[in-house]
């Protein structure tokens, strides 16, 4: 283990922050997650939650911390150990994307920015296979990592006042599903038809950190039936155990 | 048995909040909860009801609430003139609201949000372990006309309470705000950790749940940093210089320098504040037990 990393400092009264190397990396994510599972197993008597983003845990404790260097030393020796790769547990999800122009806003834009056929665009996003590194910005927005370099674009200089509920986008490195109605300045490839989200449910969100998604391109016929077969409970979200 | 309030008119901004939702936050579900979390419990223990018991909190310009049973209630935080049947409602005390009686508000006299509490709690719709509203969580985000609160009618006679309770109010009309240092604090000048402790802050008229920004800037060359975590009560500071103060309903992750965190106490203080308001950061360093 490196000297500098895993950085542990408080972060205010209740919690602690671990960060790792900064950079966006599979490596990276999941020595994140071992670490992660690892606190979470060490303090499931008391009353926390470990959040994870691309390189930190935050460890956030209900109550104040009375003994917070005891703590930190505590969370210290737990690093001591090496990571190992947690690949067993992900799963790949396959989930459809409507790429046609109603749904793709954006994608003539991109076409033409980047002197490339939609259909190409449209390949290579859903040939990708994309880590999931956390949930964050909103309830259930899955931050995907993994997107080839020809589809990198900045985010649009005027952010949309409302992008559409499974809005598919692209914004600089990363690829998400908008699973609300927001504002938001992601360039806009397609839609998903599949809620991943539902605050009915318990956990409200299927898909976690560490997972894998895959993109299927489908018609618009294909989007009615799939929303359609959703409405009626008939549809079942497809998944595998994902051993890399 | 279960007694309602009916809201007669809404007010400016007021919503049903108890301690927020925790363990939620890795589906990206904001902590939530009161801005001022030592008022909505002094308002439930006056009341003898549970720290955890949903509150009304109630921002600037309250509304008009028509009991329709019989209630005990207590109200904490800022002063906003609250009267029941013609006569003013002491703040901290338990006041009887009987059938009928309706509860309003007047002028802002001090703070910027008060807390309701009725004896037994609001017994609205609870979602991931709680009933703070929230826009795409829960079913309501804000008080509207017409609305039926539900609330628990307890034996009223029986109940005891604290009548005694002599809450802390200090806090509102403080004039500095406590704050540790942020991850990112350590990225900044000398200089410029020097001007955070000196200069005096104005709240911006962009305040809300998700977060309050302050009008004076601070100048910097800060890099972004990768999407990370960031809680309630963390200060972010933008490229442009702008500080933006996080706060209950805050998104869960965010990418720019997060400079400061603010204490417990600290979020106290700055959720009783309102536009134009002026204040300075005192700084708070972690013990070190070495």
């Amino acid at each position: 283990m490196n000297g500098k990393f895993p950085k542990i400092s408080p972060m205010g009264e209740r919690a602690v922050l671990v960060e790792f190397e900064p950079e966006i990396s599979q490596e990276v994510l999941e020595k994140v997650l071992f670490y992660k599972d690892k606190i979470s197993l060490l303090y499931h008597e008391v009353k926390l939650e470990v959040i994870n983003t691309y390189n930190s845990l935050l460890i956030k404790y209900i109550s104040s911390i009375e003994d917070l260097y005891g703590e930190i030393l505590t969370i210290k020796t737990l690093f001591q150990e090496d990571a190992v790769s947690r690949y067993s547990k992900a799963r790949l999800y396959q989930l459809p994307v409507c790429y046609s122009k109603k749904f793709g806003l954006d994608l003539q834009l991109i076409s033409e920015e980047k002197k490339m056929e939609t259909q190409e665009i449209i390949r290579l996003h859903s040939n990708t296979i994309f880590t999931v590194y956390f949930i964050g910005f909103l309830p259930g927005f899955l931050y995907l990592g993994g997107l080839p370099e020809e589809l990198y674009i900045p985010r649009k200089n005027e952010p949309r006042l409302a992008i559409e509920k499974g809005a598919v986008g692209i914004g600089e490195k990363q690829t998400g599903i908008y699973p609300q109605s927001s504002p938001g300045g992601w360039q806009i490839i397609g839609n998903c038809p599949v809620p991943f989200f539902d605050k009915n449910k318990l956990p409200p969100c299927e898909i976690s950190a560490g997972d894998k998604v895959k993109f299927y391109p489908v018609s618009e016929e294909e989007f009615e039936q799939i929303s359609e077969d959703i409405s009626n409970g008939n549809f079942k979200l497809k998944s595998e155990k994902y051993d890399g | 048995m279960m007694g309602e309030i009916e809201v007669l008119q809404p007010g400016l901004y007021s919503s049903i909040q108890d301690l927020g939702r925790a363990g939620f936050q890795k589906y990206g579900i904001p902590q939530g909860g009161a801005m001022d979390i030592y008022a909505a419990k002094t308002a439930n223990l006056v009341l003898r009801n549970k720290a955890k018991d949903a509150v009304l909190e109630i921002t600037q310009m309250g509304p008009k609430l028509k009991f329709t049973q019989a209630a005990k209630i207590a109200i904490s935080g800022a002063d906003l003139s609250p009267v029941v049947g013609g006569k003013t409602v002491a703040q901290n005390t338990v006041v009887k609201i009987n059938s009928g009686e309706t509860l309003s508000f007047g002028r802002r006299k001090s703070g910027c949000r008060a807390y309701l509490a009725v004896q037994g709690g609001f017994k609205t719709e609870k979602i991931f372990e709680s009933r703070s509203w929230y826009n795409g969580i829960s079913s309501f985000s804000k008080l509207e006309k017409g609305m039926r609160l539900k609330f628990e009618v307890n034996d009223t006679e029986k109940a005891e309470t604290f009548a005694g309770v002599k809450p802390f109010s200090g806090y509102i009309t403080a004039n500095h705000i406590e704050v540790y240092p942020g991850p990112e604090y350590d990225a900044l000048t000398d200089a410029q950790k020097l001007l955070l402790e000196k200069t005096e802050y104005g709240i911006s008229k962009d305040n809300n749940r998700m977060a309050i920004q302050l009008l004076e800037p601070l100048v910097n060359e800060l890099d972004a940093i990768i999407t990370g975590p960031v809680l309630p009560g963390t200060v972010q500071l933008t490229p442009s210089g702008k500080m933006i103060v996080l706060m209950k309903d805050a998104q869960t992750t965010g990418g720019y320098p997060r400079i400061l965190q603010l204490s417990e106490n600290g979020m106290n203080t700055i959720a009783q504040k309102v536009m134009g308001e002026r204040f300075s950061f005192k700084i708070l360093h972690y013990k070190e037990d070495r």
